[in-house]
């Protein structure tokens, strides 16, 4: 177990904090907002992420990556949460490259996983066909054709789905409804032929898209994994997207309980801070235990992924449902703390509120999280 | 190189984890390694006698070896060993799950804050004491009028020259009437502000003037009293630290005793039943699912807030070694003693009538015992300071909020 962040570890944090708050602060995320950007993020941010090598931040040296390891990944989603920096870090960095390391082919990944680390080739994870978290619950369709496949059907929710160089798709090459089994995933080019994008503007101001494929031909070598074996790829990188999101979130909670504590120590009321109210207090300190529980599952869940990945399942649920509770909280908490003004476009609080919302249903909500790990639990 | 340095080699550790291992084998009686009943826990003390031989073997064995509180300095008795050394054994006999062979105030909380505060004729005096299982030690913080405000103490020694004079009560002193002394905390100064008055005091439970009155709690046990000081002299040696400046050592000691509580429910003298294995043996199971909803989320609820509680004990512990501070061993209490009332509810509800028996037929021995834990696990978010003292100290001393 590895509970406590190490030299390396604790000087990439201290880099990444800089950077961001630097380069992109909160206000960055409301400029991509009202100015509608095409993208829904800065795609000079992103290269110059890419050249601190964060796209490469998992990957082995092999392919041209840092090799830090899920912490020193975990330690960047925390920053990119306290600023609600949007890049294509989660989506193509940690669930894209994941799905790539963990199923690819040899050369997929000498192809692939250099192209992802430089920023040259962004991934997007086409999953979800409904508007809760499923993953076994697919109908689109890869049916066997002479030297390939041709893919029917509609995804929803895909995070960065209209700006992806290519789409990870999951679709059902044999059997039907809600099993793993019969799952492939493929690669397809966004710009294919038979691909329509919609773009969805979203709570937090980042990208989602609903994508429709329409006879979508995709030859042999698109395959990612075995054939009918999606699962055994797909579960892994939900598991390790959903740690990689808890730690976004516990910066996004961390950050609003600052800001939050912050306020308490400044704003007058009935002649007092009003932090001196016990009522407030009370829900703060509350709030505080919560956070050290959080960051205790948080470090845990990122170190199981390099160290004991059979442990890996237990500890993503229990960390996706522990910071999906916390981070409601925290955001609810803020905002009512913060009174009138917490309500206000103008406070960067209500920013973190709809992040976190977003952030609570990615790859599966509390009540699927309970559910996963009482399952594994056996009962 | 010293044993403690030695330790941090994580090779050595292993090894000696093996040692460990082997020696516990060896030396842990078989009747020792069973869950322990309240009639089975020795405390030792003057009167005190073993509640068989393999306790009594068991004890001087671990005494003999230093492990009774491995990481206490070996001048006084203890161990001398390193805080993953310390760990090591821990871990090693609860895989075995032998038993605490000594229990009592003295090992968990005076010892810890004497080895800080005492001077070296009292720690001479009292540390080897404590280890050898010869004085049985009660706590006197509280009195009728002060539990949470502690600080208002009302129970005075006045300085008679050579010695201090004690005059007033002291309640919840758990076990008093079957302790040898006593640690109080006395007011030595009436004009000065709260804290500053207040001194720590070690007085002999045999002195004359000193008489004890049981409490019986809703647990039916009652193992607390009230104890009460009518002209008690108590020698000046006896003053741990300065004079005055008893809150510094107070607090210490209550860092000690919360901290054991966080841990709670891992050495308890009761059957201690796991919600999920009970669950299992109560509940209704269709498809591999618990099929009350309602139960099956509050156990999920339950098993996770315990598996983040463990965490963060693990966490606590390497922080400390890694020299890392944190707000983590300061939410613990509350966290720890929260949970622990949650589980009880939580076992009373999974077991349904079963859980109510209060004594007699009908009831297995860990069905009773789960309803008397559930009534004791009131008292554990209110001993130590109360669940809501604990909010008040984290809002004060982790998040800086402003006092009213
Ligand atoms: C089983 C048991 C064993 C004990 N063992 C010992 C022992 O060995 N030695 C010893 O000295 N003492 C012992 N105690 C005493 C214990 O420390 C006190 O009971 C405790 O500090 C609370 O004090 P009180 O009972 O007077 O409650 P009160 O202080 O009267 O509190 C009543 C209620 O008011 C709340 N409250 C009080 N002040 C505040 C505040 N500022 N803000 C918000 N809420 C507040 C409390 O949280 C509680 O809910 C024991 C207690 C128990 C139950």
């Amino acid at each position: 177990m590895t509970l406590v962040l190490n030299e390396e570890q604790r000087l990439l944090q201290d880099t990444a904090r800089e950077f961001l708050q630097s380069s992109a602060p909160v206000t960055a995320l409301r400029a991509l907002r009202d100015n509608k950007s095409e993208t829904g993020y800065d795609n000079a941010l992103w290269q110059q992420m890419t050249e601190l090598g964060w796209a490469s931040i998992i990957l082995p040296e092999q392919y041209g990556g840092l090799d830090f390891g899920f912490l020193g990944l975990g330690v960047l989603m925390e920053e990119a949460g306290r600023t609600l920096s949007a890049s294509p870090l989660f989506a193509s960095a940690v669930v894209g490259a994941s799905a790539i390391l963990i199923g690819g082919s040899e050369s997929q990944k000498e192809t692939l996983l250099p192209a992802i680390a430089a920023g040259e080739l962004t991934l997007a994870l086409g999953l979800e066909e409904s508007s809760r978290h499923k993953p076994t619950l697919i109908a689109t369709t890869a049916e066997a054709r002479e030297d390939g496949f041709v893919i029917n059907g509609r995804k929803t929710f895909v995070l960065d789905g209209h700006s992806a160089d290519q789409l990870l798709v999951a679709t059902r090459s044999e059997g039907e409804g809600n099993t793993p089994k019969g799952i492939s995933l493929f690669l397809v080019p966004r710009q294919a032929e038979g691909v329509t994008v919609q773009r969805t503007i979203m709570a937090d101001s980042r990208n989602a898209a609903n994508i429709s494929f329409d006879n979508v031909s995709v030859d042999r070598h698109a395959l990612v994994g075995d054939l009918g074996y999606g699962w055994h790829v797909l579960e892994p990188v939900l598991d390790r997207g959903r740690v990689a999101l808890a730690a976004e979130m516990m910066g996004i909670a961390l950050e609003c309980f600052e800001r939050t504590v912050a306020y308490l120590k400044y704003r007058e009321q009935f002649g007092a801070l009003i932090g001196s109210f016990q009522a407030l207090q009370h829900r703060a300190a509350y709030m505080q235990t919560q956070l050290e529980l959080a960051r205790s599952v948080i470090l845990q869940a990122l170190s199981s992924v390099d160290e004991s990945p059979e442990q890996l399942p237990l500890l993503a649920s229990l960390a996706k449902a522990r910071l999906n509770d916390l981070v409601q909280l925290v955001t609810n908490e803020a905002v009512q703390m913060h009174g009138g003004i917490g309500v206000t476009d103008e406070l960067e609080i209500g920013l973190f509120l709809k992040r976190a919302r977003v952030a609570m249903q990615i790859f599966g909500d509390t009540g699927f999280h309970k559910d996963r790990y009482a399952t594994l639990c056996g009962y | 190189m010293s044993a403690a340095e030695r330790s941090n080699n994580v090779q050595d550790l292993e090894q000696f984890r093996l040692e460990v291992r082997d020696w516990l084998q060896d030396n842990c009686p078989e009747s020792q390694r069973q869950p322990i009943t309240p009639e089975e826990q020795y405390y030792g003390g003057r009167d005190s006698s073993f509640p068989s031989d393999d306790a009594r073997i068991w004890f001087e064995r671990m005494r003999d070896k230093g492990w009774i509180c491995p990481e206490w300095p070996s001048e006084y008795g203890g161990g001398g060993l390193s805080p993953q050394q310390g760990k090591v054994i821990k871990e090693e006999m609860k895989a075995i799950r032998a038993r605490a062979p000594l229990y009592g105030h003295g090992i968990w909380m005076l010892g810890p804050a004497m080895l800080e505060f005492g001077n070296e004729a009292q720690k001479q005096e009292h540390i080897r004491d404590i280890l050898n299982g010869t004085i049985r030690w009660a706590q006197g913080y509280s009195e009728p009028g002060s539990g949470s405000d502690l600080a208002s103490l009302q129970c005075k020694a006045e300085d008679k020259g050579d010695y201090y004079l004690v005059n007033g009560s002291k309640t919840w002193t758990t076990s008093a009437d079957k302790a040898d002394r006593i640690f109080c905390l006395v007011r030595t100064d009436p004009d000065a502000k709260k804290q500053e008055g207040i001194s720590f005091l070690l007085i002999d439970m045999d002195d004359p003037g000193i008489s004890t009155t049981p409490i019986e709690l809703i647990s039916g046990e009652s193992e607390f009293c009230q104890t009460f000081f009518d002209d008690v002299k108590v020698p000046k040696k006896n003053l741990v630290g300065e004079l005055n400046k008893g809150w510094s050592v107070a607090k210490a000691l209550l860092v000690h005793e919360r901290k054991l509580m966080s841990e709670l429910g891992s050495d308890s003298p009761r059957e201690i039943v796991v919600p999920n294995q009970a669950a299992r043996q109560y509940l209704d199971f269709e498809d591999g699912k618990i099929s009350d909803h309602e139960l099956r989320s509050k156990l999920v609820e339950y098993d996770m807030e315990m598996h983040a509680i463990g965490l963060t004990h693990f966490r606590t512990f390497e922080e400390k070694i890694a020299g890392v501070r944190s707000a983590a061993p300061l939410i613990m209490k509350y966290a720890g003693t929260e949970a622990e009332k949650q589980k009880s509810e939580l076992l009373l509800a999974i077991m349904g009538s079963q859980g109510l028996g209060w004594e007699g037929e009908g009831f297995n021995r860990a069905e009773l015992d789960t309803l008397r834990l559930w009534a004791m696990s009131y008292a554990m978010t209110i001993a130590g300071g109360t669940s809501e003292v604990q909010l008040n100290l984290i809002a004060k001393n982790v998040l800086e909020l402003p006092q009213g």
